[in-house]
């Protein structure tokens, strides 16, 4: 049973040296469709509970399922970005077991008819010998309905063991799921964890791109199980894999793979077997620990729903929706970096932050790349960071952006001012415009303010402004600070410095 | 054929967990019987159908019966519980779980 | 005055409805008092909701003054089988499990009811989740038979059969899964028609075993139930397997009653051997008559047919060990166990479906789980499936040479209660007739055509007709019903004794 002990595992470098890692990885994408999957109630988080229930999704006597189009549209328009084919006729099928989280007990999921089948994704990862692609083989992705959410109650640690009861709340009962399940995956050695971090990373740019769901690990509508085994050589037999759950985020997948690995080779190295089970990741202690024992006596007795008809997609729609499916992410990253003219170094801070679209957007507003760069992969994703929300829920838009650099283009801002704009507009002030007017701040363009600011100071600092006169321009930056002080940062100091070198007649 | 298949205690305590249902040990022998000889006798839909006889799985052949991806009316919390033998806190309260996810 | 108003068909109760003859409200004070005198003996209702058919009653006669169009069943009494959910009102399926529970819901079958104006009475007695022939297997103790009350009113809808063969009510909704509706149709000499599967939505039809499960009428007559078939059939977008095609007119067929020049077939697998003699007798007593009235009379052989009550006692198991996992004590229903130790969520599961479902119900969800299992699968039901096809080549290939096919509804008359009660495999065979029709999903009626002579008791012969043709059930039916009529002088269910 499931205990906190650390299991004794093998430096990675060791890891790799001996064994050969072999992956699989089935994603689960809550979609974000405006009902369930199988009845109109409504699929948003965080409602009061048992409030978003209806007989259908409480699996009430006497109840039906009626299958939401947007649901299959959407499956369908997934396997088309994962380079799948899509079944000319497929079914759902009930997968029977006793669970109080789900209402029918069964669940209404696609066994060997599958609407989408044998595709593959593309994912890039940094090696030793530079940028390398894998490509990873997709088995499957089909339709299925999520469960209900399991408070417990009582106990220490509101964790399963040693809870006294629990309470369950069917809100989240039949919101569409689509699972999609990769190939093996072979060939990756020691790279298995980046690999699994890029393929989730990958596929979830596709996900966000296809517009199908808003794929927050942190919510749970992006979730991944991660099977790992060993075997001694790349030619050698599959070795006995577990299954890792409960992995909700991007860096999680890269370090529960990693971990398994290494624990796994601990137990192999001492002559021990792997036991075919699922395990439970933990995210503060970064292990893995042992949870139901997966027999082979599993036994879900899968049959053709009978409450339901077959889907046969029409080619034509199929078509139809492959000619609109939005650009691969991966080309389009590609596009914009040649675009952008930046480094593959670059491009990947981009990437990773999750700024991609916004800033691209941005630069489509008028803005400099490297300007809207420094804003959404710097400041902004710091101050992100900060507020543990996505860069996309900053309540800053690619416009206020592109509006403050067109400002400090024009000379109306200064960086000073403009962090103090972006600042504003952070916290509710209103459009760029707005606070640049609500705060005072503009940028001092009047020469006569200036040139009065500047005698001001040369009179205060005599022997500076001798040293200026005398050739030691390097001398200015003291008068030019003085300057500044004395206008609140609203001076442009460039035009300060000009100013007074043409005052006093010195030349750069 | 239809010779009767052979059901043990075993396979009825089996298939009792599955369907998670607590029969009592003195009942398995009387359902391991009764099954036998439902099987035996059903047993000989296996002579009739050849392999190339494809699967009725669904009387009419209907397909592509969708429902348009709008909210319809949801019970309230106090209709949706008022069913439950143990309620708390508009949850449906259960007794502590055994299994894990 | 009362005994008048209960023995009037719905048709006529209707019309008198409608003309301010009689009101809503007396006709369903009548059946209420005769439920009160007699439901005692009879057992058809679990439930009685008085103060609901009354205020249901008042409604069409409030209506009625206001000068509103009526719909031609309103103010029509009814019982409901207790398998559809009816919003606030117990639901038991007839099992212990679901003791007390109230659906927050309407079944579609119950809106369209209440919609119509129809008056109902109370839900009524069955086999426990529809399963059984004979109502015994109901947790809440059996239903008598009106004819004999030593005897089984059919099932699994002897409840509602019974009802209206006890003139309780003139009009029920029976389910039928193998036979449900017309086999006790039969041995009650009662009217009960399996509509084309999916004519009928099975929304809030609480499932036995989905790809078979049909709801239809149960009357006194072949017109009668030709208005209630109307009246409740339809495309419903909350049943997916619902068929979209617009409802025959049964009604019209119901009053055309003409078979000249129409092909019958007799199906040679169902009758002979196996068929109790006063049965045979009928039977061939009714084909004559058809013959008499224009009808050519064919001999169909549908081959496959003997394998289908194999075919069915695999695939309804299956399907309903799976549809009766939502049975658990979580959600609705009892929950049993709980106070005993310190139980897990597993344990109360296990001992509330082992208190909570009855003998029949654990032995076919043991044999579905078995037919289901990994390894046991392509075995038994991947081949009762393929049956299934065959079964419907069958019906393909006499539905060529025939426009209707006709057997007996059942081997035999209603049977003494406790008789099968311990042959779970002599019980099945009462669904021999009815089982081909539930397989290929085609529709079906039976109807009274006399007394066995053997037993004086009801004899119900079947007609049935390919998908979507429910009319045609209608026509030869009221054409014989008519002939039968004239030759008995008055309706079969005077000669039931008086209860
Ligand atoms: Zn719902």
């Amino acid at each position: 049973m499931s205990t906190s002990t650390a299991d004794a595992v093998v430096p990675y470098d060791e890891v790799v040296a001996e064994f050969d890692p072999v992956l699989g990885l089935e994603v689960h994408v809550e979609l974000g469709t405006n009902t369930k999957m199988f009845c109109g109630c409504p699929t948003e988080f965080g409602a009061e509970p048992n409030t978003q229930v209806c007989p259908v999704c409480l699996g009430l006597p006497g109840s039906m399922p009626a299958v939401n189009a947007t649901a299959v549209e959407s499956a369908i328009r997934i396997g088309l970005a994962l380079n799948c084919k899509i079944a000319t006729w497929c079914r759902f099928a009930r997968k029977n077991y006793f669970y109080p989280d789900m209402p029918k007990n069964f669940q209404t999921s696609q066994y060997d008819e599958p609407i989408c089948y044998d595709g593959y994704l593309d994912v890039d990862v940094e090696t030793d010998e530079g940028m390398k692609t894998f490509r990873v083989g997709i088995e499957r992705a089909h339709m299925e309905e999520d469960t209900g959410k399991t408070s417990h109650q009582g106990g220490a640690t509101g964790r399963i063991h040693g809870a006294d009861y629990s309470l369950v709340d069917y809100n989240r009962a039949g919101i569409p799921l689509i699972e999609i399940v990769t190939k093996t995956i072979e060939g990756t050695g020691k790279y298995a964890p980046e690999v699994a971090r890029a393929y989730v990373t990958a596929l979830r740019e596709i996900l966000r791109g296809l517009g199908v769901s808003d794929v927050k690990m942190e919510q749970g509508s992006l979730r991944c199980d991660a099977n790992v085994s060993l075997r001694p050589s790349p030619d050698a037999k599959f070795g006995t894999r577990t299954e890792t759950k409960n992995v909700n985020s991007l860096r999680s997948i890269e370090r529960a793979v990693r971990y398994e690995m290494t624990r796994q080779a601990a137990v192999l190295r001492a002559g021990g077997t792997i036991i075919q089970e699922t395990r439970h990741w933990h995210e503060d202690t970064g292990i893995t620990t042992s949870g139901r024992e997966k027999s082979d006596a599993e036994d879900y007795r899968y049959f053709p729903e009978p409450d339901l008809v077959p889907i046969a997609p029409d080619p034509a729609w199929v078509e139809k929706l492959r000619s609109e499916l939005p650009e691969n992410p991966a080309v389009y990253q590609a596009r914009l970096q040649a675009a952008w003219g930046i480094s593959d170094f670059d491009m990947m801070a981009v990437v990773r932050s999750g700024a991609l679209d916004l800033v691209a957007e941005t630069v489509a507003l008028g803005a400099d790349q490297a300007a809207a760069r420094k804003w959404w992969v710097g400041e902004l994703t710091r101050i992100a960071n900060d507020r543990a929300v996505e860069l996309t829920e900053l309540p800053i838009t690619p416009a206020d952006v592109a509006r403050v650099e067109a400002l400090v283009g024009e000379g109306a801002l200064n960086d000073k001012l403009a962090r103090q704009v972006i600042e504003g507009v952070l916290a509710g002030e209103g459009s760029p415009d707005e606070v640049v007017a609500a705060r005072g701040l503009a940028v001092v363009s009047d020469d006569g303010p200036l040139l009065e600011a500047i005698d001001a100071a040369l009179a205060e600092s005599p022997d500076v402004a001798e040293k200026i006169r005398s050739g030691k321009v390097a001398a200015a930056g003291a008068i030019v600070g003085a300057v500044m002080k004395a206008t609140r940062g609203q001076a442009d100091a460039g035009r300060v410095r000009e100013l007074l070198l043409e005052r006093l007649g010195v030349s750069e | 054929m239809s010779e009767t298949p052979s059901i043990s205690r075993e396979d009825v305590a089996h298939l009792a967990k599955l369907a998670r249902i607590d029969l009592p040990p003195e009942s398995l022998d009387h359902y391991a019987e009764q099954l036998a000889v439902i099987l035996g006798a059903v047993a000989q839909v296996s002579e009739v159908a050849a392999d190339d006889v494809p699967a009725t799985s669904h009387p009419l052949p209907l397909v592509n019966v969708f429902r348009e991806d709008v909210v319809r009316g949801s019970l309230t919390a106090e209709e949706a519980l008022s069913g439950a033998p143990s309620v708390e806190s508009d949850r449906f309260r259960v007794p502590r779980i055994l299994d894990e996810e | 005055m009362t005994s008048e108003l209960i023995s009037l068909t719905a048709a006529e109760t209707a019309s008198k409805v409608a003309s301010g003859e009689v009101s809503a409200v007396e006709v369903a004070n009548a059946h209420l008092d005769r439920i009160g005198a007699v439901d005692e003996r009879v057992h058809a209702f679990l439930y009685v909701d008085r103060e609901g058919a009354i205020a249901a009653a008042d409604a069409v006669d409030k209506a009625r003054a206001a000068g509103e169009q009526l719909s031609p069943l309103a103010g029509v009494p009814l019982a409901l089988k207790d398998v559809m959910t009816q919003k606030g009102i117990p639901t038991t399926c007839g099992s212990k499990i679901l003791e007390g529970w109230r659906p927050p819901y309407d079944a579609t079958v119950t809106a369209r009811l209440k919609a119509a104006g129809v008056v109902i009475l109370g839900k009524t007695n069955m086999d426990e989740f529809a399963m059984g022939s004979s109502t015994e297997h109901s947790a809440y103790g059996p239903t008598h038979n009106p004819w004999d009350l030593d005897r089984i009113p059919g099932g699994s809808g002897g409840g509602s059969a019974a009802a209206v063969a006890a003139f309780e009510a003139p009009l029920a909704i029976g389910t039928d899964t193998g036979g449900s509706i017309r086999q006790p149709a039969a041995v009650t000499g009662t009217v009960g028609v399996k509509p084309t599967y999916g004519a009928v939505s099975r929304y809030g039809l609480v499932a036995l075993a989905s790809s078979l499960d049909q709801a239809g009428p149960c009357s006194r007559t072949v017109l009668d139930a030709a208005l209630l078939h109307s009246v409740i059939a339809g495309h419903d977008p909350m049943d997916s397997t619902s068929v979209t095609d617009p409802v025959p007119d049964v009604v019209g067929a119901a009053l055309r009653a003409d078979v000249k020049g129409l092909k019958i077939g007799i199906v040679r697998e169902l009758g002979g051997e196996g068929y109790q003699a006063g049965v045979r007798q009928r039977f061939d007593e009714a084909v004559t008559i058809l013959e008499g009235l224009g009808a050519e009379i064919v001999e169909v052989s549908c081959p496959h047919f003997p394998y289908a009550l194999a075919a069915y006692y695999l695939i309804l198991p299956s399907e309903c060990s799976s549809n009766l996992a939502k049975f658990d004590g979580v959600r609705f229903g009892i929950r049993v166990g709980e106070g005993d130790g310190d139980p897990s969520i597993e344990q109360v599961m296990g001992r509330t479906r082992a208190a909570g479902f009855g003998d029949e119900t654990i032995r076919r969800i043991m044999l579905g789980t078995y037919a289901l299992s990994a390894g046991y699968y392509d075995a038994y039901y991947g081949q009762a499936q393929k049956v299934r096809t065959l079964i419907q080549r069958d019906f393909a290939a006499a539905f060529a040479q025939a426009d209707v096919l006709i057997s007996p509804t059942a081997p035999t008359t209603a049977f003494k209660l406790g008789e099968k009660l311990d042959d779970p495999l002599a019980m099945y065979l009462n669904d021999v007739a009815t089982i081909p029709a539930n397989l290929a999903g085609i529709p079906g009626m039976s109807l009274p055509v006399g007394l066995a002579p053997e037993d004086g008791l009801p004899v119900g012969l079947q007609i049935m007709a390919p998908a979507l043709a429910d009319d045609r059930l209608y026509n030869v039916g009221a054409a014989l019903e008519a002939a039968l009529l004239q030759t008995w002088g008055h309706p079969i269910l005077q000669e039931a004794p008086s209860l």
